[in-house]
């Protein structure tokens, strides 16, 4: 189809409202332009679809992710934005709400709200436990119906307050997808009855996931956060682009096992850098962003916080795919997943040996996520997750997988576990299994429980009904449910294996 | 090491006391209640071999007069289970409290403790102490799931080691307890004097109450409630609806208990004890 078509269909299209019309319009006048250099071997693994850059647009304008302090802008206000210092909780809610609407990232949309308790608990003193929950309800009400995208992300803990309880017994009343809310547990530190609040509240409305706040410092420090799907990025910065190696894809054009370590491994790991450096370079040499944003004039974000984050997908595929006459399978075979093993050493060392442009934080290197994938993705397993239906029987065995993978990714990896009915009774048990699998090293996991409204498609949100309603051909506030509706169905996530039955 | 024989081990359960455990279950029964779950678990094997000649896998033999099991070729279909006159099972293992633990090693570090259930656990007294001797030490905690006919009372030691106890109250009438439990010679003053013995002594964990309509729970409830006094504000109370599977005999066909009759007793008598769980 030629751009004029695209054009042409979104603006007659019956499926987008008008704020997604816009969105995907913009998204086409960047497309028409072509500004990054790509070379013609970059473009042969675009095609087969072992490189993908998430549709990120032709000619970056922003950065992918943006997790600004807004500690900061609370407590000194913005120029920019004729703010003072917010003085009331009343004030701390109107000013995020604004801040927000100006935060821009990949989506359009902010997809990092902020560590909510951290920020609203000075303004809570005086107040009754009612009167913010009156507040918080607005203000959360607000979050949902107008960012319409559900890779927005807020973060609570690791220490217990009443404002961190108050978020959690609001998100039970209002059962929203927007925010994604998680919980860092600190597993010395955190209140177990925090966790364990946590993870209840997490099988009535599918939210918080749940952090490894131990674990996931290691990259940054505490000034971290957790945005959009499991993205843990430096405070003050974010991500500048994320493109990931599809293994499945890649394995596929493989002649032998040496012929894909030696040869298509590096040739494409190679090419991502390049091309995720020319994205970079893009954007801060030419785009102009940080020479228009406020936020970096104001320093509520710092050029040399962002990074690259090389994505990787699809483990489990290229694993069976590589071992196919051997009839064993990722997950499920210590064989199967030495080899993940082995390639995910690869990549790690492969990967350090590339220069990022512009990333002092990181060293000038790329860190490493596992990408969770795309409504398009068809027989691609999240990152590094055991695909649907081969899980292992004992819920343990599965936990110990994830832990031997999730070390790989310090900029994200994570699971998502449906979880059964009775586990209400005994929510202590999931708090045992998180306390263990976090003692493992598993940095990152979610619950919903099993026949939730509200399920995790790759870690964002989606409510069924919604899904339902797509499939009707509505339209819908959250362009999440379109991304998330053909990928429930693809990825067959209803048959999840349901745990603690 | 005393042995115990050994039903299964289930390496984490969420049902079966407080957090995620493991659970271990004998084999042997002192009652045979009519509503039983796993009537499987109630006799130790009388190696009467019919389940040898049906096994679809050839996975028992008989030798020297004994039936064997080889778990490594059995796929678990159960015929050997439901053919059995005995209310036995011949997939079972004589095993020492270490090579049980072993086992449940490997559920570290995700289980917080393990729960002995059955059949009636506390027929094996001393493999028991021998177990949580061994939990103790890898600071898991260790529950017992029993039917309350043997006088924990004689058994200190194991009592010291022990968190916490499940204990079922079948009836309050020594008549409806014989009909229940199918004719036991037993009756329910030792389970009566139990509960008091393990409330006091801060083990006792739960109190848990099948309802079946003919054993009358509303008036079980009561007379629980009676037989406590003050005390039953720290009781907690499980009161578990009837369901029909995998009963065996006269009541395999009977009607589970529905929702809203559970719902009427928890509304009756939530304020009753310190907390009451309805499953």
């Amino acid at each position: 189809m030629n751009a004029n078509d695209l054009i042409y269909d979104t603006i007659t299209s019956k499926k987008l409202t008008y704020e997604q019309k816009l969105i995907t319009l913009a998204k086409l006048a960047e497309n028409s332009i072509d500004v990054l250099n790509i070379p013609p071997r970059t473009k042969h693994y675009f095609e087969t679809g072992a490189i993908n850059d998430l549709a990120e647009g032709h000619a970056p304008y922003r950065p992918r992710y943006i997790q600004a302090d807004f500690g900061k802008f609370l407590k000194e206000g913005s120029k920019f934005l004729r703010l003072g210092p917010a003085k009331n909780l009343d004030q701390a809610l109107t000013n995020l709400a604004i801040i927000y609407r100006h935060t821009p990232s990949i989506t359009s949309f902010p997809v990092y709200v902020g560590q909510l308790d951290e920020l609203l608990s000075p303004y809570v003193d005086g107040l009754t436990d009612d009167e913010i929950r009156y507040k918080l309800k607005l203000f959360l009400t607000y979050l949902d119906r107008t960012i319409t995208d559900s890779f927005c992300h807020a973060n609570i803990g690791p220490k217990a307050t009443r404002i961190g309880y108050l978020i959690l017994e609001t998100q039970r009343e209002l059962k929203n997808c927007v925010p994604n809310l998680t919980i860092k547990y600190d597993l010395k530190n955190t209140d177990e009855a925090f966790l364990k609040y946590a993870i209840e509240t997490s099988l009535m409305c599918s939210n918080p996931a749940i952090a490894n706040h131990i674990a996931n410092q290691k990259p940054f420090g505490a000034d971290y956060g957790i945005c959009s799907c499991y993205n843990i990025l430096p405070l003050s910065g974010g991500a500048y682009t994320l493109t990931r190696i599809t293994l499945t894809e890649l394995a596929k054009e493989a002649k032998s096992m040496d012929h894909f370590f030696n040869e298509l491994l590096p040739e494409c790991l190679k090419l991502i850098a390049d091309y995720m450096n020319e994205r970079i370079k893009f954007i801060v040499e030419k785009s102009n962003f940080f020479e228009s944003s406020f936020l970096a004039a104001e320093n509520f974000i710092s050029k040399d916080r962002f990074l690259g984050m090389f994505g990787v997908t699809g483990l489990a595929e290229a694993v069976n795919f590589l071992l196919r006459d051997k009839n064993i399978k990722y997950g499920n075979s210590p064989q199967a997943d030495e080899l993940g093993i082995k390639i995910m050493d690869k990549i790690t060392s492969i990967v350090a040996g590339f220069d990022a442009l512009y990333s002092p934080l990181t060293g000038g290197k790329f860190v490493l996520h596992a990408q969770v994938g795309l409504d398009t993705d068809i027989g691609i397993t999240s990152g590094v997750r055991i695909p649907v239906g081969d899980e292992p029987e004992n819920f343990m065995d599965h936990l110990r997988h994830s832990a031997k993978f999730h070390h790989y990714f310090p900029a994200g990896v994570g699971d998502i576990f449906p979880i059964a009915q009775t586990a209400k009774n005994n929510s202590q048990a999931l708090v045992d299994i998180v306390k263990g699998a976090f003692n493992l090293g598993v940095q990152y996991m979610s619950f919903y429980e099993q026949d939730a409204d509200i399920v995790r498609i790759t870690g964002y949100l989606v409510k069924r009904s919604e899904m339902e309603k797509y499939f009707k051909g509505e339209t819908n506030l959250q362009d999440t449910v379109a991304l998330g509706a053909p990928n429930y169905k693809a990825s067959k996530l209803a048959e999840r294996k349901v745990r603690l039955i | 090491m005393i042995e115990a024989i050994v039903n299964k081990i289930i390496p984490l359960s969420v049902v079966d006391g407080p957090g995620a455990r493991s659970v271990v279950f004998l084999q042997g029964c002192n009652l045979a209640c009519i509503y039983c779950h796993n009537p499987e678990t109630q006799r130790v094997c009388n190696n009467c071999a019919k389940c040898v000649k049906i096994c679809p896998n050839n996975a028992l033999h008989k030798e020297n007069g004994k039936v064997l099991w080889k778990k490594e070729i059995c796929s678990e279909c159960d015929a050997c289970i439901k053919i059995c006159p005995n209310f036995s099972s011949p997939r079972v293992a004589k095993m020492p409290a270490m090579a049980v633990f072993d086992q449940i090693q490997n559920n570290l570090p995700f289980i917080s403790g393990i729960t002995v259930s059955g059949g009636e656990c506390m027929l094996a007294p001393f493999f028991l102490t021998d177990l949580f001797c061994l939990s103790k030490k890898s600071n898991l905690s260790s529950f017992i799931d029993t039917n309350g006919t043997i006088d924990f009372s004689l058994y200190p030691d194991l009592l010291s080691l022990t968190d916490g106890v499940m204990i079922d109250l079948k009836s309050w009438d020594n008549d409806t307890y014989h009909t229940v439990t199918r004719g036991s010679s037993l009756d329910n003053d030792t389970v009566k004097k139990n509960i008091l013995f393990l409330l006091d002594a801060k083990k006792l964990y739960e109190i848990r109450i099948v309802c079946f309509p003919m054993m009358q729970p509303k008036n079980v409830v009561d007379a629980l409630r009676e037989f406590l006094g003050k005390k039953s504000l720290q009781a907690r109370l499980k009161l578990i609806a009837f369901r029909n599977f995998g009963v065996r005999g006269d009541f395999a066909r009977s009607p589970n208990t529905s929702p809203e009759e559970m719902q009427k007793l928890f509304d009756y008598c939530r304020d009753f004890f310190y907390e009451v769980k309805v499953v």
